[in-house]
């Protein structure tokens, strides 16, 4: 590993006054960055340890809204969570995600930050315009059984991992962020992340030396809600396809869908067209074809990957049916299902 | 002076911000209970507790735990008496090569915690937090190449049934 030097903050106003280098890099659990620094995909020549900052390790309840804090850990996040009902969408992504050891280390700021787990990213001697811009992208005419099918360029087809990041898109949640000079602003996740096009290496619209302080997760009716995660094994693995999905029906006409796709987009998947195919149409089997059609309209896969159109349909279909059942048992319900 | 605490001893943090936590352990500290397997997060043989939870000991900077209290698998029985996980590991023949066991330990450990906390996991719904299923999902960041899988949710089982329910 190279070497690097180390400075810490505490407060948030410690952020302005901070000296840092060209390769700096905030670090915050390190459960991804330490990792990649292992493997010289990442040579930050300092790094600002965010270990100790005070201000942004809770989470807050607000009148219309929750505020987390960037520090929260993602075990910390799924337990609050999962005692709110109209939460329980985002615990159960949160869960799904990693192992308890991660969870435990791993940091709200840091799983919406997380890089590609893209076999040629990780290995250094492949071509990745991810990690070496101009190299050319090896997973093209590799083996992409991971890679994504929407949001691709010619240049990159590698999908975000993280499943936190898919329920707080479908969660219409904001990021708060402050940049060195103490400015703030709040960006929506779903226009947090970029598409690769012709510069896979710029994944977000992060500016120089802005840190994410915290997100924000309104208040929001989600009704029946699932956060479905198929893999291939049952625990510690990255999607193949997820859907995080909450639905509200009065009599059969859906009233609100709620939607993130992960595992098959460069970035966590807002499905704004089959939303836009669902909203206030009666429930019905066609329905979400016509809806996941509208969806997978863009779609391109890439050999190893060609079962994912599949398995995003059936898997979206599959949460949906449940969904409606269960709410047409329980219009009033607000809170997640389960399998046991 | 920055320190850190192992089983209850205060140390200086290294000078080298690049040691994570178990090369300090191996390198500084001589202690080797805590196991290089992956050095990348992926097998859980390096489970240590920190403050009580569970984290991998190979990806943390030791810069990052400041006045933080580790406890290793050295630290895990008292006054001599081995905790009731190492004897139900024994009992339950719950390790073949023993690579992984330090591991497996430290995180069945922080598992019991965990539980009764309440904190739920991937497969939680209802009371229940004992069933073998929720287990495995619980202990899945710690891999077995022997495969004694079996003989380790039992006897993380047989802990649980011990407990006061």
């Amino acid at each position: 590993m190279n070497p690097f030097s180390v400075q810490h903050i505490k407060h948030t106003q410690d952020i302005t006054g901070l000296s840092t280098e060209d390769r700096a890099k905030y670090i915050a659990g390190g459960t991804n960055l330490i990792d990649l620094m292992k493997l010289q995909v990442e040579t930050p020549s300092q790094l600002i340890n965010l270990s100790q900052w005070e201000d942004e390790q809770s989470i807050t309840e607000h009148d219309d809204h929750y505020r987390v804090g960037a520090m929260v850990t993602n075990t910390a996040l799924a337990n609050y969570a999962y005692h709110k009902p109209s939460l329980s969408l985002l615990s159960q992504a949160l869960l799904s995600g990693a192992t308890v050891q991660l969870r435990n280390r791993a940091t709200t700021g840091g799983n919406l930050l997380q890089r590609t787990r893209c076999y040629y990213f990780y290995d250094t001697t492949n071509a990745c315009n991810k990690r070496q811009p101009g190299s050319g992208c090896a997973a093209l005419t590799s083996m992409n059984r991971i890679h994504a099918i929407l949001g691709t360029s010619d240049d990159c087809i590698a999908t975000h991992p993280s499943d936190m990041a898919v329920a707080m898109i479908a969660l219409d949640a904001k990021v708060l962020l402050t940049a060195k000079s103490g400015e703030e602003r709040g960006v929506p996740v779903r226009e947090f992340y970029c598409e690769p096009g012709s510069t896979p290496h710029i994944e977000n619209i992060l500016e120089n030396e802005e840190v994410i302080t915290a997100v924000i997760i309104p208040k929001q009716r989600h009704g029946s809600q699932y956060y479905r995660k198929v893999r291939d094994r049952s625990s510690y693995a990255f999607a193949l396809v997820s859907v995080a999905a909450g639905l509200v029906v009065k009599g059969n006409r859906i009233e609100k869908v709620t939607l993130g796709f992960g595992g098959v987009g460069t970035k966590p998947w807002f499905p704004a067209s089959a939303i836009k195919m669902l909203i206030g149409a009666e429930f019905s089997d066609e329905v979400l074809d016509l809806a996941i059609d509208a969806e997978l309209a863009d779609a391109k896969v890439y050999g190893s990957n060609n079962f994912k159109p599949d398995l995003l349909r059936n898997t979206f279909k599959s949460v949906l049916n449940s969904l409606y059942e269960h709410q047409c048992e329980n219009d009033d319900y607000e809170g997640a299902l389960y399998e046991n | 002076m920055s320190t850190l605490f192992v089983n209850e001893e205060a140390y200086p943090l290294p000078e080298d911000p690049r040691t994570t936590l178990l090369d300090f352990l191996h390198q500084h500290l001589s202690m080797f209970g805590a196991k290089k397997g992956c050095d990348h997060g992926q097998c859980g043989a390096c489970t240590v507790l920190v403050d009580g939870e569970r984290i991998n000991a190979c990806l943390v900077f030791t810069f990052q735990l400041e006045g933080k209290s580790v406890t290793t698998i050295e630290g895990i029985a008292k006054n001599d008496e081995l905790h009731p996980l190492q004897k139900a590991f024994v009992e339950r023949d719950a390790f073949q090569c023993g690579y992984c066991t330090s591991g497996q330990i430290c995180s069945s450990v922080a598992l019991l915690g965990e539980r009764a906390a309440k904190n739920p996991s991937a497969v939680t719904c209802g009371p229940d937090y004992s069933s073998k299923e929720d287990i495995r999902e619980r202990m899945s960041g710690n891999l077995c190449r022997c495969g004694a899988y079996p003989n380790i949710v039992d006897a993380i089982q047989d802990v649980i049934a011990l407990e006061p329910q």
